[in-house]
């Protein structure tokens, strides 16, 4: 590698580092309110109680791997349920690619948490270090005594955000008030500290110092993207055939040969990925739509109609429109590719909620023992064997009463029991092993299969569900 | 649309501005878009991991194995600590279990839990060659699941046929009961008579005067094991004559064999081969599969 050599360019090349200019606007106010909303939701959720009785936990949103449960809320779903969460991811994938088909990256500039988190560190980085030129300036000086304080500072508070991340996020793990005096007094489980220490670096230097590095070089998701926009996607554009040429504004300009671009450089300085958005669509462009804000405000200011910088798709600007109309909206959004999405989208929403509200209220299985099929007892009747595995999915140790019908004489026993009832403990599954026996010389002991019907009631709401199984007799 | 021109005359790029390599072949040239240097740096750490990896873990092919690696790591030394930890914090559970009375384990919900899936794992090892993974037996060898019982089927006496075995050579206490083979002394006439009175005391189909005259011959050589009434003795070992269930058939040919030449079934003692603890962890499996006295 020589770089100073002209046929051999360096193949890797330094970080420029990027000091985003301090914005207001509409766009940024919506930023911020989206920032507060879904950290507040972030740090907010594993506080939350629900009551769901003596042995489950009273957390509401809690992901149990010890015990393989997760609580939503009034909803409880068991290992055997995972299809919710399966279906939740798949409606979170056809989600992006529907709101990328149609807003284009607003996923980037919006809701990602590497954008929120690098949002919040750079707002702290302006709060300790001064905005943009301050910045600039500080990064340039030689190390003294006030550079040092102020970039431990930053840091600090940088390091104590990142331990806030990393401690909130073990909270969906294990119940919130326990573990947070488990992890300060040091008797919380290894796991929770190397998760939180994890999530701290990761945190800190992603937010800190990686930032648009995440988006360029690290993330695949916008790689992806590429293939689902089009020019009817909508981006975040520059209306080059308004702005250009660009010149320096004058105050008693009457020179009509120069476009609205005074070429100011805002929407290059308050950039957080470092682009200059009038050189077209480009592969950093996270959308969050700063440059918008920052040319709006300056357009208003020498007296230009604002949206020289807008969001826009590549058809408005080959069509040279000045913003887009409601007729020409509903077109766009009446794409084949954005109905697929959507309906791709809300069929598997709705099968979720079919499946949620379709859950029966008491689960039970029976798998007929098959080895061997029947047995022959010493009076000669014939008892065929079935393991039943009830749930209790209440909060509360439950007793079940199994019951049987048939069209033929036969008696039923519960294993190691007197009565035909059981308890089941709370929160748990149990396996009970049911006898049904046809007396000797019975057309059911000498005969072939029948079907015959298990049932199982709960005793603390007297739901019940019952079951066809089959009996085999001696005769096949 | 019509495809934007990429690579201008000037051979920088109009979105970006990088250069190109310099490298062209026929006509076509090569962006340089050139990587951060950490990421060069985070090559190099994977390349410093790697090696550290190969040196201190097993790595290298050699003839018969592999380099050991420094820390000494084995899959299977992995698996023996694994199985140690676990005996280790079962340890209490086997104490409490060969220390308790069989009959009074059922009433420890979290010891029976363990007891019955400890001995459903020694059963499908050592005891489903013959009796079956279903403890259906076959013939010759006991059906497991139903209510009649040979040695006595309540947890202890399960508990001692497992310990000490039957007619085996190895245990002095193994269960033991021998029947004569009648064939060596008894007329094929009597043994015919006999066979039809077995025959009867079950209520299978059967000549009468053939069993009649049987009935005196079963008080006289039959009935001190067997008993009376043909209901058999679980002392010695002697199946009940009345009931529908037959280790080696119930039928006339079956039956005919069995009195003329008897039947002598084997059970290995397992108190050489299984602890104590696994020796009632079987007992009680077995107890609860639907026959348990």
């Amino acid at each position: 590698m020589n770089a100073s050599s002209v046929n051999q360019p360096p193949l890797y090349a330094a970080r420029t580092p990027i000091f985003p200019r301090r914005v207001s606007g509409k766009f940024r106010s919506l930023k911020w309110w989206l920032l507060f909303i879904l950290l507040g939701i972030y740090y907010v959720v594993p506080w939350i109680r629900w009551d769901r009785g003596d042995a489950l936990p009273d957390q509401a949103v809690l992901v149990d791997m010890a015990h393989r449960r997760f609580y939503f809320f009034m909803i409880e779903i068991w290992p055997h349920e995972f299809y919710f969460v399966g279906g939740l991811l798949i409606m979170a994938g056809l989600g992006l690619f529907l709101f990328t088909s149609v807003l284009g990256r607003v996923w980037c500039g919006y809701a990602c948490p590497q954008t929120i988190w690098t949002d919040l560190f750079i707002a702290v980085e302006r709060w300790i270090e001064g905005d943009r030129n301050n910045r600039v300036k500080l990064w340039n000086s030689p190390m003294t005594f006030r550079k040092l304080r102020l970039r431990m500072t930053k840091w600090t508070v940088w390091l104590l955000i990142s331990v806030g991340t990393g401690g909130a996020w073990i909270l969906y793990f294990a119940d919130a008030p326990t573990l947070i005096q488990d992890f300060v007094t040091l008797s919380a489980h290894p796991v929770a500290y190397v998760t939180v220490g994890i999530l701290t670096a990761t945190t800190f230097v992603f937010g800190g110092f990686m930032r648009e590095q995440v988006c360029t070089y690290m993330c695949p998701w916008p790689r992806i993207q590429a293939a689902m926009m089009d020019e009817n996607s909508l981006t975040v554009a520059y209306r080059e055939w308004r702005g250009e040429p660009r010149g320096k504004h004058r105050r008693a300009r009457t020179d009509d040969s120069l476009g609205d671009c005074i070429d100011c450089y805002a929407c290059v300085n308050v950039c957080p990925v470092g682009i200059d958005i009038r050189d077209g669509l480009q592969m950093e462009c996270i959308g969050c739509a700063l440059c918008i804000d920052a040319c709006d405000d300056v357009m208003e200011r020498i007296g230009k109609p604002r949206g020289l910088i807008d969001y826009m798709t590549l058809v408005d600007e080959k069509l040279k429109t000045e913003s887009t109309n409601f007729h020409d909206l509903i077109k766009r959004l009446l794409r084949p590719r954005v109905i697929l999405y959507a309906c791709a989208w809300s069929l598997m929403g709705l099968g979720l909620l079919a499946a949620l509200f379709l859950r029966p209220d008491i689960e039970f299985s029976i798998s007929p023992v098959r080895n061997p099929l029947f047995v022959e007892l010493s009076d000669g009747s014939i008892r065929n064997s079935y393991e039943i595995r009830i749930k209790n999915r209440h909060g509360s140790d439950t007793k079940f009463s199994i019951g049987m019908e048939a069209d033929a004489p036969l008696s039923v026993r519960l294993e190691g029991s007197d009565e035909l009832s059981t308890f089941v403990d709370a929160d748990q599954t149990a396996l009970r092993r049911v006898y049904v026996t046809a007396p000797a010389g019975s057309a059911a002991a000498t005969g072939g299969k029948i079907n015959i019907r298990l049932r199982v009631e709960d005793a603390s709401n007297a739901a019940s569900a019952q079951k066809t199984t089959t009996f085999h007799g001696k005769g096949q | 649309m019509k495809p934007r021109q990429v690579i201008p005359e000037s051979g920088d790029d109009i979105a970006t501005g990088p250069d190109t390599t310099g490298h062209e072949w026929d006509g076509i040239k090569e962006y340089n878009n050139p990587m951060p240097r950490w990421w060069l740096w985070t090559m190099y750490a994977t390349i410093v991991w790697g090696i550290a990896y190969a040196i201190a873990y097993p790595s290298w092919p050699l003839i018969t194995k592999a380099t050991p690696g420094l820390l000494d790591y084995t899959a299977r030394g992995a698996l023996e600590e694994d199985i140690r930890r676990f005996n280790a914090s079962n340890a209490p559970l086997d104490e409490a279990l060969v220390r308790m009375e069989l009959d009074q384990v059922q009433s420890d919900t979290n010891l029976y839990a363990y007891a019955l899936r400890g001995g459903a794992a020694v059963f499908r090892n050592h005891c489903s060659q013959c009796h079956g993974s279903g403890a259906a037996g076959a013939t010759g060898y006991p059906n497991l699941l139903d209510d009649d019982w040979l040695w006595g089927g309540s947890e202890d006496a399960i508990r001692y046929t497992v310990a000490h075995g039957i007619r085996n050579e190895n245990d002095s206490d193994a269960r033991f009961s021998q029947m004569p083979a009648y064939g060596e002394f008894l007329e094929t006439e009597e043994i015919d008579n006999l066979v039809e009175y077995v025959l009867s005391l079950s209520g299978q189909d059967h000549r009468i005067e053939m069993a009649v005259a049987g009935s005196e011959l079963f008080a006289e050589q039959c009935s001190a094991c067997h008993g009376d009434a043909g209901l058999g003795n679980q002392e010695e070992g002697a199946p009940n004559l009345t009931d529908a269930i037959w280790l080696f058939g119930g039928g006339r040919d079956e039956i005919r064999h069995s009195i003329y030449y008897s039947r002598y079934g084997v059970m290995p003692n397992w108190n050489e081969r299984l602890t104590e603890s696994q020796i009632r962890q079987v007992s009680l499996y077995v107890h609860q599969l639907g026959g348990g006295e």
